[in-house]
């Protein structure tokens, strides 16, 4: 079933709070789909980086349901490429951070195996929690 | 003096805000009024007629109009009063509608009284008018056009069938420029040489048209009537008038090399026809390339290497000592037709053009189908080609901002013909074409759009990221988000065509340079209005159209290319050309000879004479720079005179009330107060402590003059004018800003806010922020109190002393 939505003035404010912590005119996306075709994580993604920018034109708050946000990397591929000068990257930490200030952790270091723990990278762990844990 | 004052209604316009009984009423206790009117139409042949009536009636030497802009209206009513044989200079009008009644409509009794004071305003102005003149100077029919592509071809021939004398310049061999190079053109996919050829072909033959090929624009001085033009014609080595064009020279010529024309795409020699159809139809040699002249330039000797082509030329037109020509000349016009460069595709690494062979731009795919129809070996498209769209367009990474407009539907083009010529030749081709946005907006291009469609060429919604190539097979991997369907294409292409966008062209940017002619935003040459004077330049008698104004295809060049021609006519058949005689003026008994006046004036248009200044009214643009270096006040400015200024001033805020604030905005007339009626159309409602006052620049607006208005009770004042790209006056935005800056320095000594007086520089469409200053500029006066008595006479008492020393 094709999802429907309505787009009300809650919307906006979830939009202009994007903006105003990612400090991205979100706006100006055309959704030409540079990002996503130059993104090196796409094959884990639920749904691609321009599809995160233009949900967050119309201010869709479900666009954090989906796993995007926390698979991206921050390698800024897309920011090098983006013809209309965005950086997609600081619209999905931006995400992450309105998720996050929601107490909310992503990973759980307990929740960890004690094996895989043991053979992490330290430098991965603190990357780790530092992006993805409030 | 006899004063007649008229305040119109237009129509409810202005009745209906503002009383324009009570505005008549004051308008009459002023001096020398001898009356004033009212009435619904001032514009209207009644209107005028009545004016005519009352100045023959009752001997009015002087006349107010209270009403729209001047910059609307001001014409009609000077050539109302040249009818009734008054100097058309001793009219003005007050602008009661767009600076008034159409942005104070919230509140008519503010309205009512800024129109009272407005027309008092126009009223002191007009006291202190003088008689003047308009400056006429003769003007041929001589034309210059630079650049024959299409659109200077039409532009020449429009002129030359006219009967204009024109002189087309042309830096390659031969006219006919990108459209040339084309295989055939959308909507109609008519055979681009055909249609072209013929229209090239005229050029020679018309009898009017002096062309030179091969030549470049060296030096252009002077203005509109008098354009002093040098160009130099670059040796061709073969004599134009002895070659026949039989082509026997080709063959023995052993230089190989790519063909320009061809985008490089075939080999040309170092003797060569242009293209087939070039005009004038005319072997040449390439200097840089013949062994022989290499040899001459090398040695700085005449050489006798190779000279095969002189020898197989039984014509004897090949000279290889030819030296470069320089041709000197006066037209009255110039037109731009430089054109446009294609975007350099290696600046998109990601693409791969240039490292990977079988990646494309999109002019040599023209090339290749038009060697395809002629039957000529060329390059092999492969089965799978696929077009990337908006390369060096829409894509700030590059700094290029503006959409190329012609790209999607040239790959459309490109796409259609490589479908059907496989469909006749029964081959198997699939064509995609990877689009950001596909806009076909001319006309019968939608529809040619969705035939390519029904040929079974798919448009794929995606800006490829990355192109890579296969080193064994050199097949070509795109990578690209469907963006309408949320997938990911990662596919093979025997080709991929890269559409490349456009810039003004490197010629272009020196024409630009010689012409002092501005530029936009975008890099390409700017218009004097973007709708209602779309082929003009800042620059009087020049005119732009092609490419070079912006991207556009060619029914549109072709179209302004007309209209270029039509303007530079309705110029030069006159005979003569009128100036508003807005002219710097000496005062000769007042001048001491200091001379610091000849420094300040950016056009040279100052000079010293017996030790007094003289200024020639043919350099003098009118900006008032000069009138701040004079420290006797002996330089001033017709139409806003040091006199007519100040009364203006004066006017504004001898009635200032206890608790009123008045911000004087000096707003030129080239922007500031065409954005002031623009406000006023739009009815965008602002403070109405505003008096707009109109001045030519901004810098005629001296230190002196703004010290006096602090000094009378002024709580704000703000200078208006471009932005420096678009100003007329060379130097001029840079002394206003000075001029703010000692004020500023000034209210701070004195303990006054410095914000009290500013500069912004207004492009034409600054709306909001026009409102948003002037409320800005009216509050400052009100949460600051005005300047306080003792503060306005420490101003009074010192204007002289820090003139002085600052």
């Amino acid at each position: 079933m094709i999802k429907k939505i309505k787009i009300t003035s809650h919307n906006q404010t979830f939009y202009e709070k994007v903006k105003t912590i990612s400090g991205e005119d979100i706006a100006v996306c055309d959704r030409c789909g540079v990002c996503t075709g130059s993104c090196p994580l796409t094959i884990e993604m639920e749904i691609s980086p321009s599809n995160i920018m233009k949900m967050v034109q119309l201010g869709q708050e479900d666009v954090m349901d989906y796993n995007s946000m926390w698979v991206c990397s921050t390698c800024n591929y897309c920011t090098a490429r983006c013809p209309r000068g965005l950086d997609v990257s600081k619209v999905t930490e931006a995400l992450r951070q309105i998720r996050l200030r929601t107490s909310f952790d992503k990973i759980q270091i307990d929740k960890i195996p004690k094996e895989e723990l043991k053979d992490l990278p330290q430098i991965a762990l603190v990357g780790a929690f530092r992006r993805l844990t409030s | 003096m006899r004063i007649g004052v008229y305040v119109c209604h237009c129509g409810g316009n202005i009745s209906d805000v503002v009383d324009v009984k009570a505005v008549a009423q004051e308008a009459k206790k002023q001096g020398d009024v001898i009356f004033a009117k009212d009435y619904s139409h001032m514009c209207s042949g009644n209107g005028q007629q009545m004016v005519i009536d009352d100045i023959k009636e009752h001997k009015l030497d002087k006349v107010l109009i209270s009403a729209c802009s001047p910059l609307f209206h001001g014409e009609t009513f000077k050539a109302a009063a040249a009818k009734a044989g008054l100097n058309p200079y001793l009219i003005e009008m007050s602008n009661i509608r767009e600076h008034c009644a159409w942005v104070h409509f919230d509140d008519k009794k503010k309205a009512t009284e800024k129109a009272k004071d407005l027309t008092k305003i126009g009223i002191e102005k007009v006291r202190n008018n003088e008689p003047l003149e308009t400056i006429k100077t003769p003007i041929g029919k001589r034309v210059l056009v630079i650049g024959g592509g299409i659109a200077g071809i039409q532009a020449a021939l429009d002129l030359g069938d006219a009967g204009y004398k024109v002189h087309l310049v042309e830096k390659k061999a031969t006219i006919g420029g990108k459209m040339a190079q084309l295989s055939r053109t959308f909507p109609t996919n008519d055979c681009a040489a055909c249609i072209l050829g013929s229209k090239m072909a005229d050029v020679p033959k018309n009898k009017n048209i002096k062309l030179s090929t091969s030549s470049e624009i060296e030096k252009v001085e002077g203005t509109i009537g008098n354009f002093k033009v040098t160009i130099k014609k670059k040796p061709t080595y073969v004599h134009p008038d002895a070659c026949v064009s039989c082509g026997d020279c080709v063959t023995p010529c052993p230089v190989s090399m790519p063909d320009e024309m061809q985008w490089g795409v075939t080999k040309r020699k170092a003797i060569y026809l242009p293209i087939d159809f070039a005009v004038p139809n005319k072997y040449l040699i390439d200097g840089d390339k013949c062994l022989n002249i290499k040899a001459q330039k090398k040695t700085g000797k005449p050489s006798n290497v190779c000279k095969l082509c002189q020898k197989a030329c039984h014509q004897d037109a090949i000279d290889f000592s030819m030296k470069p020509e320089r041709e000197e000349f006066t037209v009255d016009t110039i037109i731009v037709t430089t054109g446009y460069d294609v975007f350099d595709a290696t600046r998109k690494p990601e693409y791969g053009y240039g490292r990977y062979e079988n990646v494309m731009i999109a002019p040599e795919v023209e090339r290749v189908i038009v060697h395809k129809g002629e039957g000529t070996p060329t390059i092999d498209m492969g089965e799978r080609i696929a077009f990337i769209q908006c390369v060096g367009s829409r894509d700030e990474q590059l700094g290029i901002e503006y959409c190329s407009r012609v790209c999607c539907m040239y790959a459309t083009k490109l796409s259609q013909l490589l479908k059907s010529m496989a469909n006749v030749n029964n081959e198997k081709k699939e064509l995609y074409v990877f689009y950001t946005d596909m806009r076909t907006f001319g006309k019968g291009y939608e529809e040619y759009y969705k035939a390519t469609q029904k040929m079974g060429v798919k448009f794929v919604r995606g800006r490829p990221a990355e192109v890579i190539e296969d080193p064994e097979t050199k097949k070509l991997t795109i990578k690209v988000e469907d963006t309408l369907n949320n997938r990911i294409i990662e596919s093979e292409f025997d080709k991929v065509v890269l559409s490349v966008g456009m810039q003004l062209s490197e010629g272009g940017n020196e024409i630009a340079e010689i012409l002092k002619i501005p530029k936009s935003e975008d890099g390409f040459l700017q218009e004097a209005h973007p709708k209602f004077r779309p082929v003009d330049t800042g620059k009087d008698g020049i005119f732009i159209a092609g490419t070079a104004q912006g991207p556009k295809d060619i029914p549109d060049s072709v179209a302004q290319a007309s209209a270029t021609a039509s303007r530079a006519m309705r110029l030069m058949n006159q005979g003569e050309i009128t100036e508003e005689p807005l002219k710097a003026f000496i005062e000769t008994d007042l001048c001491d000879g200091c001379g610091l006046c000849v420094d300040s004036c950016p056009p040279g248009a100052i000079t010293m004479r017996d030790n007094k200044a003289v200024v020639n009214p043919v350099l003098c643009k009118g900006c008032g720079m000069c009138i701040a270096s004079c420290h006797v006040d002996a330089i001033d400015l017709n139409m806003y005179t040091n006199k007519q200024m100040l009364a203006q001033v004066e006017a504004a805020l001898k009635d200032k009330k206890e608790n009123e604030r008045i911000v004087l905005v000096f707003a030129n007339d080239m922007c500031g107060y065409k954005l002031a009626d623009s406000v006023g159309t739009a009815k965008k409602a602002y403070n109405d402590a505003v008096r707009i006052i109109k001045v030519p620049s901004t810098s005629r607006v001296t230190t002196k003059l703004m010290l006096q208005a602090f000094s009378m009770g002024a709580d704000g004042i703000l200078l208006a004018d471009c932005e420096s790209k678009s100003s007329d006056f060379a130097g001029s935005l840079e002394m206003a800003t000075e001029n703010v800056n000692k004020i500023k320095s000034i209210l701070t000594e004195i303990k006054e806010n410095p914000e009290r007086v500013m500069i912004f520089q207004f492009a034409t469409v600054m709306l909001p922020k026009f409102v948003m200053l002037m409320n800005k500029m009216a509050k400052i006066g009100n949460d600051n109190k005005p300047i306080s008595k003792a503060n306005r006479e420490i101003l009074e008492k010192n204007i002289s002393k820090w003139l002085f020393e600052k």
